[in-house]
């Protein structure tokens, strides 16, 4: 998903900020540690210490997911390897989910976009309830002008991706995606706000595969105001 | 009782397809998880109170042998008698010896996760005791031949029309339709076995240390005729459920009840501080405590799995789960059921048989959220992941296959090399372009084929973000 990455480098340029995006770079590792495999997981996670080691200033992700992954569960991975335990508890200082950087860094609530749709905002979890960056998001889309957003009964629960368990357990996964599904529906919204790719991707998935036209976008894709939502299917 | 947490992909596939179940676990949500959430919201300090009720339970975790050996003291001095049990054998065991000892021929029981654990109703029935419920829910699951489907709402998967049903059948009697009329039938039912029961086996919300009292908390009464009427009370618990002392008990029942049910308060909370004093005229003659294990040693060894023993059984993180409200209590195969049951479960019945459990969760965090002690409960699910997947500490525990671990070697060295994942990216676009319909993919390969079973997946973007990127920067 490209145009997600693309957007937030335009949101933060309008911002007068300088972007870097450091070439080596590839995963975290988070798939590896969630399936239980860190010896797997901790080489690759190493390597993104050494990479963004290399640069200065905070790192910026547009994933709660992967930004939990560096803040919240490197402590266990690295458990037992002090020296990088300690290098990634200094890391972990520098990195911000997109929108907490907007708000919280910058101090910018209003990005002055214009949409004019209607959509409805999931709260994806690791967000939510691993970083609690909850009201971000929401500030940053009540200031966007012409967007008309409609709330969702039960938008903070899961919507069944979870990394490998979407294929794992994928009829448990199924289950609960179609419950996240029908709320979305039952909305009206044409379209669907999400901060994180991996779910995003379950949610159009779904929505695909059950003939639905609501297309799901990044929540940097909406605050960015030269994406062209029309397009967003084709990313 | 036996464990099938083995079982848990094929059991869970059965609660999937079954609507009426569907249907009953909305209730979870929209009563149980609801009603806690208002409760929360209606309570001063409600933050600071579950701060308070972590660092109870992990003082009392921590100094856990010093706050048994004083419970264990305080009971004997108030006249009770206290067995440690190793495990679920030698707490039956015990039980069994008193029974026989008294020529006890009927048992009632008051709710009790720990009797689930032990699988005492049969073991008694086997000796030709008559062993009933009186928990209303218990009571109706004891009559289907079931299991608890959830800690504190151990029916909630049973509709009216089957409990009317099953009590018609035990009781020879006129079916009856409303659920007033169906608790009258179940009172008129229970009230001959209050009378003749000469044994009353119990759980423990708590022990209390300092005073040797343990606390049952109740909506229905049972609990506090269980533990008057009959010559002998038993009381099981885990050795983990104690509090120092009954101020910190006070701080844990504000907790419990409004994380289990809503309520500021239950109907009923019943303290037992040992059988009847000489100068008393109610309560029973002999009052025992047994104190059990069970495996729960080996939660309290491991740094990493220890706060799953601060747990205080209200059922939130069930309320809350995604999970469960899909799969259902029954599907994960033993005694505890939905999030902390997935810890708990595969500790104590064997991690290799229990894998299943730990990888039943998208790690949502609803549970943690909900937790009225805070138990950071998707951090061990990733911890018995790991444990599971590696087998360390101990290899007889892996339940990893080798493909697995072969597919996450590869990962890891896609991965160590940008040329290398671009090149993984590459192959991707190639096999998936003669597949993909306007950028999606309706089918794919093992071992990813579940995914598309259900849903469409994103065919590889024709240009990385990187080479947006890198080219962007050089025009």
């Amino acid at each position: 998903m490209p145009n997600v990455g693309m957007s937030v480098v335009n949101i933060l340029e309008a911002q007068g900020i300088e972007v870097h995006f450091p070439p080596d770079q590839t995963c975290c590792g988070q798939p590896a540690f969630n399936s239980g495999f860190r010896n797997d997981a901790r080489p690759v996670a190493s390597r993104f210490l050494d990479i963004f080691e290399a640069t200065d200033g905070p790192i910026v992700c547009p994933s709660g997911s992967c930004a939990a992954m560096v803040r919240n569960f490197y402590t266990d991975l690295f458990r037992d390897h002090p020296d990088e335990l300690a290098r990634a508890e200094k890391l972990a200082r520098r990195v911000y989910e997109v929108t907490e950087f907007i708000v919280d860094v910058l101090g910018v609530e209003d990005l002055e976009v214009r949409k004019d749709i209607d959509a409805t905002y999931h709260r994806c979890c690791h967000l939510l309830r691993e970083l609690h960056v909850d009201e971000q998001p929401n500030a940053l889309l009540e200031n966007v002008d012409g967007l008309d957003l409609k709330p969702m009964e039960r938008d903070e629960v899961c919507c069944g991706f979870g990394g490998a368990f979407s294929v794992k357990m994928s009829d448990v996964s199924t289950a609960m995606l179609d419950e996240k599904l029908d709320n979305v529906v039952a909305t009206g919204a044409s379209t669907l706000i999400a901060g994180d790719t991996g779910c995003i991707m379950h949610m159009q998935g779904g929505l695909r595969r059950r003939g639905s036209d609501v297309q799901v976008v990044h929540i940097a894709e909406l605050l960015d105001s030269q994406s062209d939502l029309s397009r967003a299917e084709q990313r | 009782m036996k464990s099938t947490t083995s079982a848990f992909r094929s059991a869970a596939s059965q609660a999937l397809a079954d609507v009426r179940l569907q249907q009953a676990h909305e209730v979870v949500y929209n009563g149980f998880h609801r009603a806690r959430l208002s409760a929360a919201g209606a309570t001063e300090d409600w933050e600071a109170q579950r701060t308070l009720g972590k660092a109870i339970k992990d003082h009392t975790i921590a100094n856990l042998d010093y706050y048994l050996d004083m419970l264990a003291n305080n009971v004997e001095k108030n006249g009770g008698k206290v067995y440690f049990a190793s495990d679920a054998a030698d707490a039956n065991a015990y039980v069994r010896g008193i029974a026989e000892k008294n020529d006890v021929q009927t048992v009632i029981k008051s709710k009790s996760m720990v009797s689930e654990e032990m699988g005492l109703n049969h073991v008694l029935e086997a000796d030709g005791i008559e062993v009933v419920e009186t928990d209303l829910g218990e009571y109706i699951v004891q009559l289907a031949g079931e299991a608890p489907y959830h800690i504190i709402a151990p029916a909630i998967h049973k509709t009216k029309a089957q409990v009317a049903d099953l009590l018609a059948e035990e009781s020879k009697t006129e079916r009856r339709e409303t659920a007033e009329e169906l608790t009258q039938q179940a009172r008129e039912m229970l009230r001959g076995v209050f009378q003749r029961a000469d044994m009353s086996v119990t759980g423990a919300n708590f022990a209390v240390s300092e005073t040797g009292s343990i606390v049952l908390v109740t909506n229905e009464g049972n609990g506090r005729m269980a533990t008057s009427m009959p010559r002998i009370h038993v009381a099981a618990m885990g050795m983990e459920k104690l509090v120092p002392s009954a101020a910190d008990l006070s701080a844990m029942l504000r907790i419990l009840i409004r994380s289990a049910t809503g309520q500021r308060i239950s109907a009923y909370v019943t303290m037992v501080n040992g059988p009847r004093a000489h100068d008393e005229e109610d309560g029973p003659e002999e009052f025992h405590l047994v104190i059990m294990n069970n495996g729960r040693d080996r939660l309290l060894r491991d740094d990493s799995l220890r706060e799953a023993l601060n747990c205080i059984r209200c059922g939130a993180c069930m309320n809350s789960c995604p999970v469960y409200r899909k799969v259902g209590g029954h599907s994960y195969g033993w005694v505890y059921p939905g999030p902390i049951g997935s810890i708990v479960s595969p500790v104590l019945t064997g991690l290799k048989d229990g894998a299943k459990l730990p990888a039943a969760s998208s790690l949502c965090g609803a549970c943690h959220e909900a937790c009225p002690v805070k138990i950071n409960i998707p951090r061990m699910l990733l911890e018995l992941r790991a444990q599971s997947a590696e087998g360390v500490p101990d290899p007889l525990q892996r339940a990893s296959g080798f493909g697995e671990r072969m597919t996450w070697k590869a990962w890891q060295k896609g991965m160590m090399s940008r040329s290398r994942f671009e090149a993984g990216s590459s192959i991707g676009k190639l096999v998936a372009a003669p597949l993909k319909k306007d950028g999606w993919l309706k089918k794919m390969p093992p071992p990813i084929s579940g995914w598309t079973d259900s849903r469409d997946f994103p065919a590889p973007a024709s240009k990385s973000f990187g080479k947006w990127f890198a080219e962007r920067k050089r025009d």
